[in-house]
């Protein structure tokens, strides 16, 4: 690694109708490192790396790669420049091989023809040289998500980028192909690669960056060494603020048994589950990706078939067929997918807020507006949703207010068990504060939750107890203060 | 309270900006036939054209409903005709007229329910599900009559098309009223609400309770019907029911819909903007024949008109967006 920056940009500002989304903002990367952009939703991140790979024009400021000036005019000039962007959400082609997608576009042909064996070889290659055992042939749709962002990043490569951006590139990987990223990542980083990475993830720019950049409202509030920092410091530099403690875990008083599972099993995968839950208890649910944990929260949840099993609520035995028996029974689901399965993007606030209560404002099929709206109005201030107006459409809400909304739903809809599954995915530091403070107000006012994770600090700072899936059944179980990071892993990957 | 105040108004100016534009369009193009041939704004003429709209414009009111859904209903004019002829031949039959009005709707009912329960029970695209049953009414209208139109009724009958209500044809009123009505359940009531939800995102209306498979079943049920409606309108006016009645009906509903604003992907879109739509269209024909052009003309006029409003719709989305 040297010293010598690959990029920089100087004094870069961004303006859109009425606001002023970056405000001088200075970035310099160096080769071969990977620098970690940090900053709360809305801070400016994505409008710079969209600036970098040609998305966005800047208003202002200057740019230079390898000391020269240049202007991004769109994103297939800054690929051209060697500067390659993976988003959150992939560009593949499903039903195109592993192969196709590294080279599409650029497919070697011969006489018209495409050379298949050709593209087969070269891609091959490359995934070699990720440490990846893939077979190019094999269509993309059925690769795990982990796989496919690797076709990604041999997309990149194939172009041969010397600056990557990757956003929020672990979203949606477990705890092993995360290891299996950052290993492919230092081998990018031994070929002089230059990474820039955003991520919400204090734990992984630790393991993973050399420098950190951290934006706060269009500006930068500072560039350092990863090893010269702590998070608390890190956290307090993006939202101007000192977070104490990043999980204000309260223990709420233990109840009655609201939830009881017995031999819960279904076709999607479950095998003979077995819980209970009682009031003000935060169960948390942790496992790798296709333990079946959200599976769980769908059979609850009435959307895939029991089998065997049988749940009871509050002592009773209920048949639960359908998310409107759910409902009606007084469970709530926070989907790990707002976006897909959350929200109604091109609905009001209101709307989406009343959703699954409708029945409660409705008289002979006619809604009443105004109960609906004292109601939404009651939530968009207690749970401070930051929104213009009831009438706002959600799709143009931050994650964490989105996240707010979805959670409205739920307490509008007077659930007594709330079902989280990633409850904190895409949501900045801020929000996710908040979204804890609100689960302890929840757990302190006698209701159940149950919390799917990923993220294991969630998991361990959050519960009164935890559950470990694997393969579809629960493999360990743990009470507060007995589990450690170490401990749920080793159950988890059955070792 | 004033944040509600103020989040109420700016979407009044969203929820109709786009209505507005339309209805600018509309006024515009009135303004030009007038200034073209001042026999365009006589009353009578108005009153010709607001009768020609209103067949078009019910069956287009359902398909709103349907797109709205994230769907599409192609076999609205075939349902039209299978229903036109049903209610004909009861009519023959010396049913009473009140009767026959409810054999035409329960005819459209039925096969807008069946078209929904291939689409949500047997999980068709409606693409597909309304393409077969467009050919399904279609060919049995066509076996039901032997392919002859069913002629000929009673005076009390053909006063839908002849009589008037404070000095409107009847089949305005009628279709004012379906508008009215249509408005009302979309912005006031439960089946409204759900209606763009589900179009909005499906599985999120699902995962909130949602009955999902009910409600969609309903909107194709309220297509069938209001496609049943129009057979009414139609067979009184032309004092026959044709088995090929209707045809292309489906077309002109969805653009009716479209220039109204209506998405095609779902989620949103107001039957107002689809009446505003469906007055274009029908002012736009009527113009053209006044003014003595040919209708290999008007159909180019047509087509560029429905593309033009889509890509000013799409402009303006993706500025606003």
């Amino acid at each position: 690694m040297t010293d010598a920056p690959v990029l920089e940009m100087r004094e870069i500002r961004k303006t859109f109708p009425g606001v002023l989304a970056l405000d001088g903002v200075d970035f310099e990367l160096r080769r071969g490192e990977v620098h970690i952009l940090l900053g709360e939703n809305g801070a400016g991140k994505s409008t710079l790396m969209k600036i970098l790979s040609g998305a966005y024009q800047k208003s202002a400021g200057r740019v230079t790669l390898d000391g020269n000036e240049i202007e991004v005019k769109n994103p297939a000039h800054a690929q051209s420049l060697g500067i390659a962007t993976i988003y959150q959400e992939f560009n593949l082609v499903p039903h195109l091989s592993v192969g196709e997608n590294i080279f599409l576009g650029r497919e070697p042909v011969r006489l018209g023809f495409i050379e298949r064996r050709e593209v087969n070889r070269r891609a091959s290659e490359i995934l070699h040289g990720l440490g990846l055992d893939l077979d190019p042939r094999r269509p993309v749709k059925g690769l795990r998500v982990a796989e496919q962002q690797m076709v990604e990043v041999a997309k990149a490569l194939s172009l041969d980028a010397r600056v990557l951006i990757m956003d929020e590139p672990t979203a949606a990987l477990t705890e092993h192909e995360i290891k299996e990223l950052f290993e492919a990542i230092r081998g990018l980083k031994a070929k002089g690669v230059s990474v820039v990475y955003i991520s919400h993830r204090m734990e992984e720019l630790f393991e993973i960056g050399d420098r950190v950049t951290v934006l706060r409202d269009g500006r930068s509030t500072g560039t350092f060494d990863v090893r010269e920092t702590n998070k608390f410091e890190l956290i307090r530099l993006m939202v101007n603020r000192d977070l104490t403690e990043l999980f204000p875990k309260e223990h709420a008083a233990r109840g009655a048994e609201v939830l009881r599972v017995e031999g819960l099993t279904t076709r999607g995968g479950l095998r003979d589950v077995s819980f209970s839950l009682h009031q003000g208890e935060v169960l948390g649910i942790a496992g790798l990706l296709g333990a079946g944990r959200t599976e769980l929260a769908r059979a609850i949840f009435g959307l895939d078939k029991v089998e065997r099993g049988m749940v009871s609520i509050n002592g009773q035995v209920k048949r639960i067929g359908s998310p409107r028996a759910a409902i009606n029974s007084g469970l709530g689901f926070l989907t790990e997918d707002r976006k897909a399965q959350g929200l109604v993007l091109p609905l009001s606030v209101k709307d989406n807020l009343c959703l699954p209560s409708v029945d409660k404002f409705t008289r002979l099929g006619f809604v009443d507006a105004k109960r609906e709206r004292q109601a939404a109005d009651r939530y968009v201030k207690e749970l401070r949703i930051r929104t213009p107006g009831l009438e706002q459409k959600v799709v143009y809400l931050s994650g964490g207010n989105q996240q707010k909304v979805v959670l409205s739903k739920w307490l509008c809809s007077e659930a007594e068990i709330f079902i989280f599954d990633e409850p904190t995915r895409g949501v900045d530091v801020g929000a996710k504060a908040e979204i804890y403070q609100l689960m302890n107000r929840l757990a302190a006012a006698g209701v159940a939750i149950i919390m799917i994770s990923s993220e294991l600090p969630e998991i361990l700072g959050m519960s009164d107890r935890i559950l470990v899936m694997r393969a579809g059944t629960i493999a360990c179980e743990f009470g507060a203060g007995e589990a450690t990071q170490e401990k749920i892993l080793e159950c988890a990957l059955g070792e | 309270m004033r944040a509600r105040g103020i989040g109420q108004s700016s979407n009044f100016f969203s929820h109709y900006a786009r209505q507005l534009g339309t209805l600018s369009g509309l006024l515009g193009l009135c303004v030009v036939l007038w200034a073209a041939t001042p026999f365009f704004l006589t009353v009578s003429n108005l009153l010709n054209v607001a009768e020609q709209a209103a067949i078009i414009a019910i069956v287009a009111v359902g398909m709103t409903f349907v797109i709205i859904t994230g769907g599409i209903d192609l076999s609205v004019g075939s349902v039209l005709a299978f229903a036109g002829v049903v209610m004909a031949e009861a009519l023959h039959r010396d049913v009473p007229v009140p009767l026959a009005l409810a054999v035409a709707l329960g005819t459209g009912l039925f096969c807008g329910l069946v078209n929904g329960a291939l689409i949500t029970l047997g999980r068709l695209p409606p693409f597909i599900a309304t393409l077969g049953m467009m050919s399904v009414a279609r060919g049995t209208a066509l076996m039901f009559t032997e392919g002859r139109p069913v002629s000929g009724f009673s005076g009390g009958f053909r006063s839908l098309a002849t009589g008037e209500v404070l000095g409107l044809p009847i089949s305005v009123v009628i279709m004012v009223g379906v508008y009215v009505l249509a408005h009302v359940v979309l912005t006031r009531t439960k089946l409204g609400r759900y209606t763009y939800a589900i179009g909005g995102n499906e599985e999120a209306a699902l995962l909130s309770g949602v009955n999902v498979k009910l409600y969609k079943a309903a909107v194709y049920g309220i297509s069938g019907m209001l496609s049943g409606l129009a057979a009414v309108l139609l067979t009184a006016r032309l004092n026959s029911a044709q088995p090929i009645a209707g045809m292309m009906y489906e077309l002109d509903a969805i653009a009716a819909t479209v220039i109204g604003g209506t998405s095609l992907l779902g989620g949103e879109g107001t039957v107002v903007g689809t009446l505003i739509g469906a007055l274009i269209m029908a002012v736009l024909r009527n113009g053209l024949n006044i003014l003595g052009v040919s209708s290999f003309v008007q159909q180019v006029v047509i087509g560029s008109v429905i593309i033009t409003a889509v890509l000013i719709d799409m402009w303006l989305k993706r500025r606003a967006g």
